[in-house]
C-alpha cells in the first residue's frame, strides 16, 4: 500500500511576488449553432497573491468564460491571461453520487494520484473545521445543499492550488442557508488565505467576502468599475460601509437608484 | 397472481372439456406434474442451459462494458463509424449465424456463449455508452482543474458512472439471452432445456416441453430479479440521487 502522505495546502504567498491572476484586454467569442456570441471584450482585472477579488455582473456577461480562462480551460482571442495554477469550484457542487463525503472532498487528492488512504487522513482533520464532522461517509444525496457546497469547497481547496476559482457557489442555496455559507467563507478565507476570483450575481456577496469588486457590463462583458473594499472583518451586510459600497456597486450595474 | 391463477384455471378447463388435444395444448395440471416427475431430468438440462445464459451474458458485460468505455474514448472520430457496424452486427439472424457457429465449434459449449453474448451484448453497449455520455462535461472540466489525468478521471469519475448503465443493458438483455440459448441448443446440442424442448415435441411429451418453457421463464424472471437486486445493493446512489433530495 503507498504510504505517500501528502503535504499540507500550500501557505500563502508573499505578497509582493508579480503572481496572482492578470486578465488584460481579452476578447473571447463562442461559435453557438445559430451565431457567434461574444462573451468578453477588452476584459481587464487583476488578482493580487493572497487577494480575493468578486467579479459582480448581470447574467450572462461571461462571469463563468472568466472563470475557465483563469483555469485554463479555455484560451482567449486576443489579450493576456495569465494566472498562477487555478482550482475551480463549480456553481452546482457536481459531488460524485456514489462517493461519501471525506471521498468527494479527496477527489482532487485521488485525481494527482495520492493513495485512498493517504487521501482520507489528509481531509479527515478538514471534516471537522468545515462541519461536517459526523457526516464522512454521508453520500451527496443525504446531505443538505449547505454541507454540499462545503464538500464541494473543501475539494477545490484540497487541490492545493495558490488561487480559487468561485463559481457562483451560494447561488443554489436558499437565502437563509446562502448568508449562513457567506459568513462560513469569510472566516475559512481568513484562515486559508488563497488568491480567490469569486464570480456571483450577488452584489451583497461580493461586498460582504471581498477585498475589491470589478463590476461588469452586460455582454459582451468587461470591468466598468472597480471597488476597493476597506471595511475591516468581519463584515455584517447591515454596517453602514457595506450598505454604502453595496449602493455604489449597484449604481455602477446600472440597477442604482 | 390473481390474474395468473385465473388465466390458469380457464387454460385447464379449456384443455379438459375437450375445447383442444392435450398433445397439442398440454393442461396446467399436466405441466405441473411434468416438473415433478422429470425433475432430475429437467434440472440436469437446466444447469447446462444456466451456465450458457450466464457466462454468455458475463462475456457480453465484459466485451459490451470495454467497447463502450472505447467508443466513449474516442467518441469524435471512431463513433459515428463503428456505431452503425454495431446495429449492423444486430441485424444478423441468429437462426442462420448458430448453425454455422455448431459447425465451427462442434457440440460444445462456445457456439452457445456466442450467440447468447451476441444477443446480449448491444443493449449493454447502448445503455452503458449513454451512461457516459451523461456524465455532466463541467465535472471533466472539474478533474481537469485539478490536474487529473485522463486515465485517473477515467476510473475515479466515469467507469463508476457507466456502471448503472451496465446493469440495466444486462437486465434488458436477460430475455433475450434465455431465447438465444434455446436457439442455439436448437442448433446443435447434446442437453440443456432447448435440446430437452427439441427432443420432446416428436416424443409427443407435450407437457414436458412446456416444463422446459416455464423453467426458462422461471430462470429469466430469477436472473432479472437478481440483476434487481445486485443494483439495489451495489449502487444504491443509483437510485436516490436521481429523485428528490433530503434537504
Amino acid at each position: 500500500m503507498d504510504k505517500m502522505i501528502e503535504a499540507p495546502p500550500q501557505e500563502p504567498r508573499d505578497l509582493d511576488s508579480p503572481a496572482g491572476v492578470r486578465i488584460e484586454a481579452v476578447d473571447r467569442t463562442f461559435a453557438t449553432r445559430h451565431r457567434p456570441v461574444q462573451a468578453l471584450s477588452g476584459m481587464s482585472m487583476r488578482a493580487a497573491p493572497g487577494e480575493i477579488v468578486a467579479v459582480v455582473g448581470p447574467s450572462g456577461c461571461g462571469k463563468t468564460t472568466l472563470l475557465e480562462l483563469v483555469c485554463g480551460l479555455q484560451a482567449p482571442d486576443h489579450g493576456l491571461v495569465w494566472s498562477e495554477p487555478a482550482a475551480l469550484m463549480p456553481q452546482r457542487d457536481l459531488l460524485l453520487p456514489w462517493l461519501g463525503a471525506v471521498d468527494n472532498a479527496a477527489l482532487a487528492l485521488r485525481a494527482r494520484g495520492v493513495s485512498r488512504d493517504a487521501a482520507r487522513e489528509t481531509v479527515r482533520p478538514w471534516m471537522e473545521r468545515f462541519g461536517l464532522a459526523g457526516f464522512e461517509r454521508t453520500r451527496p444525496a443525504e446531505l443538505s445543499g449547505g454541507m454540499r457546497q462545503r464538500v464541494s469547497f473543501l475539494r477545490t481547496l484540497l487541490a492545493g492550488k495558490p488561487v480559487l476559482a468561485l463559481d457562483e457557489p451560494f447561488a443554489a442555496l436558499d437565502a437563509i442557508t446562502r448568508q449562513d455559507m457567506q459568513g462560513w467563507l469569510a472566516h475559512v478565507l481568513a484562515e486559508e488565505r488563497r488568491t480567490v476570483v469569486l464570480v456571483t450575481h450577488d452584489v451583497e456577496e461580493a461586498v460582504v467576502l471581498a477585498d475589491r469588486v470589478v463590476v461588469m457590463s452586460a455582454r459582451p462583458g468587461r470591468a466598468v468599475a472597480e471597488l476597493e473594499i476597506t471595511i475591516a472583518r468581519p463584515r455584517r451586510r447591515t454596517d453602514p460601509g457595506v450598505v454604502a459600497l453595496r449602493e455604489r456597486a449597484l449604481e455602477a450595474l446600472g440597477l442604482g437608484g | 397472481m390473481v390474474l395468473l391463477l385465473v388465466l390458469l384455471g380457464i387454460w385447464e378447463l379449456y384443455v379438459d372439456l375437450g375445447g383442444v388435444d392435450p398433445l397439442i395444448l398440454a393442461p396446467p395440471h399436466a405441466i405441473a406434474s411434468a416438473l415433478f416427475t422429470d425433475r432430475s431430468l429437467l434440472w440436469s438440462n437446466f444447469l447446462v442451459t444456466a451456465q450458457e445464459v450466464f457466462f454468455g451474458i458475463l462475456l457480453a458485460a465484459v466485451a459490451g462494458f470495454a467497447c463502450a468505455v472505447a467508443l466513449h474514448l474516442s467518441s469524435r472520430t471512431l463513433r459515428p463509424a463503428v456505431y452503425p457496424l454495431l446495429v449492423a452486427s444486430q441485424t444478423i439472424p441468429i437462426v442462420i449465424l448458430a448453425p454455422l457457429l455448431v459447425l465451427w465449434f462442434g457440440f460444445t459449449i462456445f457456439p452457445k456463449l456466442i450467440v447468447v453474448a451476441l444477443v446480449s451484448f448491444f443493449s449493454i453497449v447502448v445503455t452503458t455508452l449513454d451512461a457516459l455520455s451523461a456524465i455532466d462535461r463541467d465535472l471533466l472540466k472539474l478533474m481537469r482543474t485539478f490536474d487529473s489525468s485522463r486515465l485517473r478521471t477515467l476510473r475515479h469519475v466515469e467507469l463508476p458512472a457507466a456502471l448503472p448503465g451496465l446493469l440495466t443493458g444486462a437486465k434488458i438483455a436477460v430475455v433475450v439471452a434465455v431465447i438465444g440459448a434455446v436457439l442455439a441448443e436448437q442448433a446443435g446440442a447434446d442437453s440443456g432445456l432447448g435440446y430437452l424442448f427439441e427432443q420432446s415435441i416428436p416424443q409427443l411429451l407435450t407437457a414436458r416441453a412446456y416444463a422446459a418453457v416455464v423453467m426458462l421463464s422461471l430462470f429469466a424472471i430469477s436472473l432479472f430479479a437478481l440483476l434487481t437486486l445486485v443494483e439495489r445493493l451495489a449502487l444504491p446512489w443509483a437510485h436516490t440521487s436521481r429523485g428528490d433530495r433530503h434537504e
